[in-house]
């Protein structure tokens, strides 16, 4: 079947699966930017008083940016545009999306926002307030413009929700003839219930940000005490959708680490319908614990204790994921390829996450953890580095598919490890630091001259990291232009995409449209 | 027990709960990954599938070891957190005011410092706190304790300060360009030097009439507090 092969091709089509690979390009072009920022931040932190900026803000715009397109320019538009987009029409046996317009309609929407936060190093009035937004910082003079970080944040929203009403549709409404609920892929599952969080909370965060941007231009008082407002309106609106997001995260990286480990070890999953079921939990549960974002912000006491409870539930649902994810393993057939290596990395960066994230949920420890580097390295460790590493594993797993050749072990395997140790020399020692009382987005710390040398150290680790990640990017570019051509199913995966497609799927997907037989799975290895 | 000597003994006690359950969890990963490992190419998994009470077992079982684990943690630091919000009686009450970007503490008697907390050995200390502009956050390394400090509310944190020295205060809530200067110290002296320091400062602060602090204080009402 035919591939695009003129630029007008690539750029107009509403074919789910070149849509998915602009959300790929976007989200690794937007990762590089954010990633050289890491490097910035880190590289004047390791060590003491100005290091490569006198200007304190504009290592606070640095922050800002990194924070903000790491997660809504990279991690979300890469496992909802890119995995989403891409995998799961396939996985459910559709010939496309539900609305293929509007999924064209949400690239674009997602490249705009991209290009709208890049204006942020060229416009004179930069925004500095951080991704979080916090009025009445905002608000002020000092933060700058803060329209321009609504508009991002209600434009990439806006994508994000037309993407999750359209795959939303596609699953529930487009699976293959014979495909039930529970006969579908652990990233199906994982995808579909992110939307329908997405569906609930971002018109919330829309809100919030709006209410923002009419309180500072045009002095409305929703945020600002002095006009009878109050500022934690904005904190509760603003967490009750990004509390949410991180499952929005969370779910989709360990759909593709589920794939990824179902196949390597030629295997079912472990205990498939409490897998589902604890996936679905993560609606009612993770939706009603933003409150442990606020505890110190002058909640009521019975709120903070009640919310520590609610949130340290959190683990149950968890626990069954990580459980099931492991068991899979339990009497399988497993070959170490490079996706798997940075699915066993997640294994890892996860343990020491979620672990760390216990101290958090209470609130009486969290009064000397807020706003620290133990946070920072907590929330790096469970979703920065785990979804990270899961994310770049799961190209490494769809390469074949999307370039019709293999790429090279060596190098895959070489870029996981750096990347891993490179990420555990920075993380773990700023974790130590942050027990002992350094806070976040410092642009300096004259008050701890002790952590100097720690910084330092982290610092190397990000090096070593930046490493990794350039050998990857050469062995992507490899793969593409060099790679050893691939068969159809390079895995002897029993899912869809790898079992009913061409070697690279064209348009439409199938040769004809799958029918599957009665107790088919997407992970039946058992079965002939 | 001072809230911050009780903190680091609960700290202490989860992380040793959370090496013990990470230690299992490496273990058994690094195990499977070993023992399961391809042995000949065309090799398939063989997991069984569960029955219907092996897949309810392995659903409760463990829900309720996590469960159990959360409810212990969490009555640890039950004791914990009433240990912070309760604040004792005789608590000696600081005002204090967040601005861009310093600390301003005012006694009792009308004395203000800025950035710098005087307190004296032995004595729990409360403080009361608002902003004037942005938020900002109190925190005192050696004392374990956060509280945001907010315009338009006043919120609250104690602390007891039982041994001499100094240690530092910073602010944790990003506050703008000098956030990371936003700090100064805590001093913990005798009850008897805390005397000769706040006469020297009464006496240096009388032929200033006014307290520009408290003037500025914000006129909103206070909601957040219940003491
Ligand atoms: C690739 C290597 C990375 C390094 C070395 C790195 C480093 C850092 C550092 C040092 C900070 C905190 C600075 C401070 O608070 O004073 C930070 C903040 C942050 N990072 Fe990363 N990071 C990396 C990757 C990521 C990724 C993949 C994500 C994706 C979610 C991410 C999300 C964030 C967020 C949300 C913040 C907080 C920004 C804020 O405080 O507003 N980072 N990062
Ligand atoms: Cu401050
Ligand atoms: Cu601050």
């Amino acid at each position: 079947m035919a591939q695009p092969k003129t630029v007008k091709e690539w750029v107009f089509s509403c074919d789910h699966k070149i849509l998915g690979i602009w959300y790929l390009i976007g989200s690794i072009a937007a990762f590089a930017v954010a990633g050289l920022m890491a490097m910035l931040i880190r590289i004047e932190l390791g060590s003491l008083g100005p290091t490569l900026t006198e200007d304190p803000n504009v290592y606070n715009l640095w922050l800002t940016m990194h924070g903000a397109v790491m997660i809504l320019g990279f991690q979300i538009p890469a496992l909802l545009g890119f995995f989403a987009n891409w995998a799961v029409p396939i996985m459910i046996g559709a010939k496309d999306m539900a609305f293929p317009r509007v999924n064209a309609l949400s690239v674009w929407l997602f490249w705009s926002g991209v290009l709208l936060a890049l204006s942020n190093y060229v416009i004179p009035d930069s925004f500095n307030g951080m991704w979080t937004g916090y009025p009445p910082y905002s608000e002020s003079e000092m933060a700058g413009n803060t329209a321009l970080y609504t508009m991002i944040v209600v434009v990439l929203g806006m994508s994000s929700v037309f993407g999750a009403v359209n795959l939303a549709c596609t699953v529930a409404f487009m699976r293959a003839k014979g495909m039930g609920w529970f006969q579908m892929n652990v990233l199906t599952w994982a995808v579909f219930t992110s939307n329908i969080i997405q569906l609930i909370f971002i018109p919330v965060l829309a809100a919030s940000v709006l209410l923002l941007t009419l309180d500072k231009y045009l002095g409305f008082g929703f945020y600002d005490p002095t006009k009878g407002g109050d500022v934690l309106l904005y904190q509760n609106l603003f967490w009750f959708y990004s509390h949410p997001a991180v499952y929005v995260i969370l779910l989709p990286f360990l759909g593709v680490c589920f794939e990824i480990v179902a196949t390597f070890s030629r295997n079912q999953i472990f205990n498939y319908k409490v897998l589902i079921w604890a996936i679905i939990a993560f609606i009612p549960v993770g939706g009603d614990v933003w409150i442990h974002h606020v505890f110190v912000a002058g909640m009521p006491n019975w709120l903070r204790q009640l919310q520590s409870f609610t949130t340290l539930l959190i683990s149950i649902p968890f626990g069954l994921m990580i459980m099931s994810l492991v068991g899979t393993f339990y009497k399988g057939s497993i070959e170490f390829r490079t996706p798997l290596h940075w699915v066993i990395g997640v294994l890892f960066m996860i343990l020491i996450g979620g672990l760390t994230g216990i101290p958090n949920a209470l609130a009486s420890i969290d009064y000397g953890l807020s706003d620290s580097y133990a946070i920072m390295s907590h929330f790096h460790y469970v979703m920065a580095m785990s979804g990270t590493m899961a994310i770049f594993g799961g190209v490494y797993y769809y390469l074949p598919k999307l370039t019709g050749r293999y790429y090279n072990e060596v190098m895959g395997k070489i870029s996981c490890w750096l990347f891993f140790i490179g990420m555990n020399v920075t993380m773990a020692p700023l974790y130590l630091i942050g027990l002992d009382g350094m806070s976040r987005r410092y642009y300096d710390y004259q008050q701890f001259p002790q952590f100097e040398a720690t910084q330092h150290l982290a610092t190397y680790g990000v090096y070593i990291a930046a490493a990794g990640i350039l050998i990857m990017l050469v062995s992507w570019i490899h793969c593409a232009v060099a790679g050893a051509k691939a068969p159809a199913n390079p895995w002897g995966s029993k899912s869809l995409e790898f079992t009913h497609t061409e070697v690279i799927p064209g348009p439409g997907n199938f040769l004809e449209p799958p029918v599957l037989p009665a107790g088919w799975t997407p992970y039946n290895y058992d079965k002939a | 027990m001072a809230p911050h000597e009780h903190y680091d003994h609960v700290l202490h006690e989860i992380f040793v709960d959370l090496t013990i359950i990470g230690v299992i969890f490496l273990i058994l990963t690094v195990y499977l990954l070993f023992a399961y490992k391809r042995k000949n190419a065309g090799d398939v998994g063989k997991q069984p599938k569960l029955s219907t009470q092996a897949m309810l077992g392995w659903l409760i079982i463990p829900s309720a070891l996590f469960l159990a684990d959360d409810l212990f943690l969490f009555a640890k630091a039950w004791d914990l957190h009433d240990n912070y919000r309760k604040v004792p009686k005789d608590a000696y009450e600081i005002k204090v005011t967040g601005q861009t970007w310093s600390w301003s503490y005012e006694y009792p008697n009308g004395v203000t410092t800025t950035n710098e907390l005087v307190v004296p050995q032995g004595q729990p200390v409360l403080l009361r706190m608002t902003s004037n502009d942005v938020i900002h956050s109190h925190y005192m390394n050696k004392f374990r304790v956060t509280e945001d400090v907010v315009p338009g509310r006043v919120t609250y944190e104690w602390f007891m300060p039982n041994e001499l020295g100094e240690s530092v205060v910073t602010c944790r809530e990003y506050c703008g360009m000098l956030h990371s200067g936003m700090y100064g110290t805590v001093k913990v002296v005798s009850p008897a030097d805390f005397e000769s320091w706040m006469a020297a400062q009464a006496s240096a602060a009388a032929p200033a009439a006014e307290q520009p602090t408290a003037a500025a204080q914000p006129a909103a009402p206070a909601t957040a507090t219940t003491l």
